[in-house]
């Protein structure tokens, strides 16, 4: 381990140490620090540098059932012994929840299990602030002097952060992970005749820098992004074919996401309770949870209770294989724990998603469609229009009419509505244009049919 | 605040800032030249309380501490933040930040003043000083009070959380000024199943204000709510998609005047000409019913704020009078900008970031009209009554909004519950379209929380009973439209 995990696996342990001390019978503590650097320019000129470090400190325990968790930034010794006092305190007061308890000893991980999944990248450590505003500067010139019509700009940003974070249990687990990340967006914005503005944007992100695209590219993506929709209209009230591009589609895949998580799960607020080894897809759909991505952005070797993260076959050929769940939701609904704990920096524990991919198909975008003979395709979704525990899905969209197989001309304000079980169900046709660069992400894909509400 | 918990930096505290020690802290922001440095220190306890499945499933508590320290050179802005409040610690953030302006020029001796500060938000009983059971008991009262309303009802979480932020703000144009922030927070989600299906109902309110807050809308109240509109659910039908007449029920309606005007009524949007109202002031830009303002000053309201985190006070400021543009919402640096005079509208999430123009309590003033004259007029629309959230596009207003709660309204009568659904429009376009507003004008007292560029902050929203001639609406079923 590095100095700097040494450091936090000190501090996890004292609070460990303490906790047990003062009558808890579990505690789990997690330690981290991040360092970050944000730069942003517009129009040229530099609008922030921002630096700065912090850490944090959190703690889960358990006296017999009853949970309580607490947080801190205060790591002197009195902050230390107020969380730890704090947390006794009120585990006190809550009740025993009978499905409450660390997970069974005999499943923790140890770290010569650990893969390295090589998540730190020192040459983004060490990027100066100067050289950050540098590459902002080049994205956004790039973009903007990619056509006179791109008149204005919200600006162009480059970050990067890191980060080391540790946990120690009481029921004998330690180890720790450091990672990188690095981030450059940019978004111009172009002016139509009639006066009205339209923006778009494209960033780039990664855990190493040399896998981040250049700037140039980035602001001319964004700068044809922006100008697409010059013109934009709304189209009449219809039911017609709908493609999501990447980004849209890995938004619909998110909310998915949240409807096998254990948690709604056995809350029955998902639609998909009691529906495993069901259809939930069309066949051409097969979502893993793999956290064992060398580089990914949601990789990890362990899960946040010390289990040894596992890839996950969420819904293999449409059908529902598995939730992903802690060992709480596991309890709840009498399976084993998929090891898809996180544990927040807050301390407290829950399940999530680790890099949640739809596997690519093998058409391409572009003969996607042109396979399309009337629809809308989708680049963007604005909006909150989801409720989990129905699936009925209604948000506003904007992209590009499609006739005949070609773009006929943009479109905006209008919205898509389907119950997200259906659309995944009229799924017909996944590109093979998928890009790791969060850790949700989804190639293109095209659903047969849905409600498009324009004039 | 209760003993245990003390603000490090206030008189008594382990790092005490005074006015020297501010003072030299801003001269070495200012070392290399610059326009303005400030200082934001924040001390934050919070606490929450998860009632769920019958039992105080899990009880938390976060303490946080921290100094930001900003400085501004034209339209650059240098930002830098500690945790630790020891004088190296502070001095290096403050030199971090002072890093942005290059020209030198060496901080002048700051004289620092405290300007008096109104109270908008005196707290009777502060929720962090009551014991723990007494916290349980409220949502122990929602639990049992929403489980005996209906059998249907098959799952029931209730929450409370409690926030207390101390703050101390320190310009380099002399002020040093302290602020105390309390926030309440109490919801309810309930799960109504008939047969296979199922639907959620929620209520939530609170403000910044102590457990008095129960006095006027009780946990039961908030059971109650969240039940019915549950059931209300379960009987929802297909909504229908496409151009139609929409009213707005009052209160939190005002979410739609947020995402419609609120944001692109920002000084820095407008200030950086990326706004759709740039540049438009003492025009029309909304129907001649439409006053807009952003008022700080509400008693207790969530968005309310007794001084801005610049250390400016804030004011009830139009936005729009009569469907006139009057102002903008402003922070230091946007009214440098507009040669105009701060706003209050300087806010920003926490020590960890710079501040920047955002809305406070955002209301649209009542009209003339009776609220049931109002549907009564409508022959084939949409009755709004609940919202999730929203988003907007500030370069062009276009804007969307999700209703939880939506009838159907045929023939001048509210009919059918509809199933979620989405508004979209474009704010300007929507806000010319105000085609009649009632006298019941209303605060919404429900948790909204406004998220901007990574921040998040909290906010009010209110209006009146309000009438769009059209919107579209985005259900699934085709051919519902008029």
């Amino acid at each position: 381990m590095s100095e700097r995990l040494d450091r936090l696996t000190e501090l996890a342990s004292q609070v460990v140490d303490k906790a047990r001390a003062a009558g808890a019978d579990t505690a789990e503590a997690v330690a981290g620090d991040s360092f970050h650097l944000s730069t942003r320019v517009r129009m040229g000129d530099t609008e922030l540098v921002e630096e700065a470090g912090s850490r944090s400190l959190g703690v889960r325990v358990m006296l017999g059932q009853q949970v309580a968790v607490t947080y801190t930034s205060d790591t002197s010794a009195e902050g230390v012994n107020r969380l730890v006092e704090d947390a006794v305190d009120l585990a006190r007061l809550a009740q025993a929840d009978e499905f409450a308890g660390p997970p069974d000893p005999s499943l923790l991980s140890t770290s010569d299990q650990h893969i390295d999944l090589d998540t730190f990248d020192a040459t983004i450590s060490t990027i100066e602030a100067a050289e950050a505003l540098e590459e902002a500067r080049a994205a956004e010139a790039a973009a903007l002097g990619h056509d006179p019509r791109l008149t204005n700009s919200e600006g162009a940003g480059f970050s990067r952060v890191e980060g080391g974070r540790v946990l120690v249990t009481s029921g004998g687990f330690v180890a720790g992970s450091e990672g990188t990340y690095a981030s450059l967006s940019v978004r111009p914005i172009a002016q139509q005749e009639d006066g009205k503005r339209h923006t778009g944007s494209d960033w780039t992100a990664r855990r190493h820098r040399d896998q981040m695209r250049s700037p140039t590219e980035v602001g001319q993506e964004a700068a044809r992004r922006t100008l697409q929709k010059l013109g934009a209209q709304k189209v009449k009230t219809q039911s017609a074919p709908v493609i999501f591009e990447r980004d849209a589609a890995a938004s619909i895949l998110g909310l998915l996401g949240g409807c096998i998580m254990g948690s709604s799960i056995w809350r029955k607020s998902s639609y998909l309770a009691e529906r495993l080894e069901t259809r939930v897809a069309s066949d051409m759909v097969t979502i893993i949870d793999d956290p064992l991505i060398p580089r990914a952005p949601g990789s990890r070797a362990y899960d946040g209770e010390g289990l040894l993260a596992r890839k996950n076959v969420v819904v293999e050929d449409g059908v529902l294989k598995t939730y992903l769940l802690d060992s709480y939701c596991g309890r709840k609904l009498d399976m084993p724990s998929t090891a898809s704990a996180s544990r927040r920096s807050s301390g407290g524990v829950g399940p999530t998603t680790s890099n949640f991919i739809l596997q690519p198909g093998s058409s391409s975008f572009d003969a996607m469609v042109k396979d399309t003979k009337a629809g809308l395709m989708v680049t963007e979704m604005m909006g909150f229009g989801f409720n989990g525990v129905t699936g009925d899905f209604s948000r506003g969209a904007a992209g590009f009419w499609i006739e005949n197989g070609e773009i006929a001309f943009p479109v905006s304000e209008v919205t898509i509505s389907l119950n997200l079980n259906e659309l995944l169900q009229r799924i017909d046709c996944v590109c093979d244009d998928l890009d790791l660069r969060s850790s949700v992400v989804s190639p293109s894909f095209r659903v047969s049919e849905m409600t498009i509400a324009g004039t | 605040m209760s003993q245990r918990y003390q603000a490090p930096f206030l008189p008594g505290g382990a790092s005490e800032i005074d006015e020297k020690v501010a003072a030299r802290l801003l001269s070495v922001a200012l070392d290399r030249g610059g326009d303005h440095a400030d200082l934001f220190f924040e001390y934050a306890v919070s606490g929450s309380y998860a009632y769920d499945e019958g039992i105080l499933k899990s009880a938390g508590r976060a303490v946080t501490l921290g100094l930001g320290v900003r400085v501004v050179v034209g339209d650059a802005t240098g930002y830098a933040y500690v945790q630790d409040l020891t004088p190296e610690a502070m001095e290096r953030a403050a030199r971090i930040a002072g890093q942005i302006a290059k020209q030198g020029g060496g901080g002048a001796e700051v004289k620092l003043h405290r300007p008096p500060v109104t109270s908008r938000y005196d707290v009777g009983t502060l929720s962090l000083d009551v014991p723990g059971p007494d916290k349980k008991a409220l949502l122990e009262r929602a639990d049992k009070a929403a489980r005996a309303m209906d059998s249907r009802i098959i799952r029931v979480d209730a929450s409370l959380s409690e926030e207390l932020r101390e703050l101390l703000i320190v310009t380099s144009d002399g002020k040093f000024i302290r602020d105390r922030q309390p926030m309440l927070r109490f919801g309810v989600r309930t799960l109504a199943q008939d047969g296979d299906e199922r639907q959620s109902g929620s209520s939530g309110g609170g403000g910044r204000s102590g457990l008095e807050y129960f006095e006027s809308r009780g946990p039961e109240w908030h059971a109650e709510e969240a039940v019915r509109q549950a059931l209300v659910m379960l009987d929802a039908r297909e909504a229908p998609a496409g151009e139609m007449e929409v009213v707005l029920a009052p209160g939190d309606s005002g979410i739609l005047l947020h995402e419609a005007v609120g944001h692109g009524l920002e000084a820095d949007f407008n200030r950086k000409g990326t706004s759709n109202y740039t540049d438009q002031i003492g025009e029309r830009v909304a129907s001649e019913l439409c006053t807009v303002v952003d008022d700080a000053t509400l008693p207790n309201s969530r968005g309310s704020i007794n001084v801005d985190d610049e250390g400016n006070e804030p004011h009830s400021a139009t936005l729009i009078e009569n469907g006139i543009l009057r102002g903008y919402m402003q922070d230091r640096h946007s009214a440098s900008h507009f040669e105009s005079a701060p706003t209050g509208n300087g806010r920003r999430e926490s020590f960890q970031c710079p501040p920047m123009p955002r809305m406070t309590n955002t209301l649209m003033m009542a009209g003339q009209d009776a609220p049931e004259d109002i549907i009564k007029s409508v022959r084939k629309g949409v009755y709004a009554r609940k919202f999730g959230g929203g988003q907007v596009d500030i370069t062009n207003g276009d804007f969307v909004f999700s209703l939880t709660e939506g009838y159907l309204i045929e023939d001048g009568k509210i009919t059918a519950p509809l199933k979620g659904v989405n508004l979209i429009g474009n704010g300007p376009d929507v806000m010319r379209k105000v085609v009649m507003l009632g006298h019941d004008m209303e605060v919404s007292d429900g948790i909204w929380t406004c998220g901007k560029d990574g921040q998040s902050v909290p906010v009010g929203v209110g209006c009146p009973t309000t009438k769009i001639s059209a919107v579209t609406v985005g259900g699934t079923q085709v051919g519902g439209g008029s």
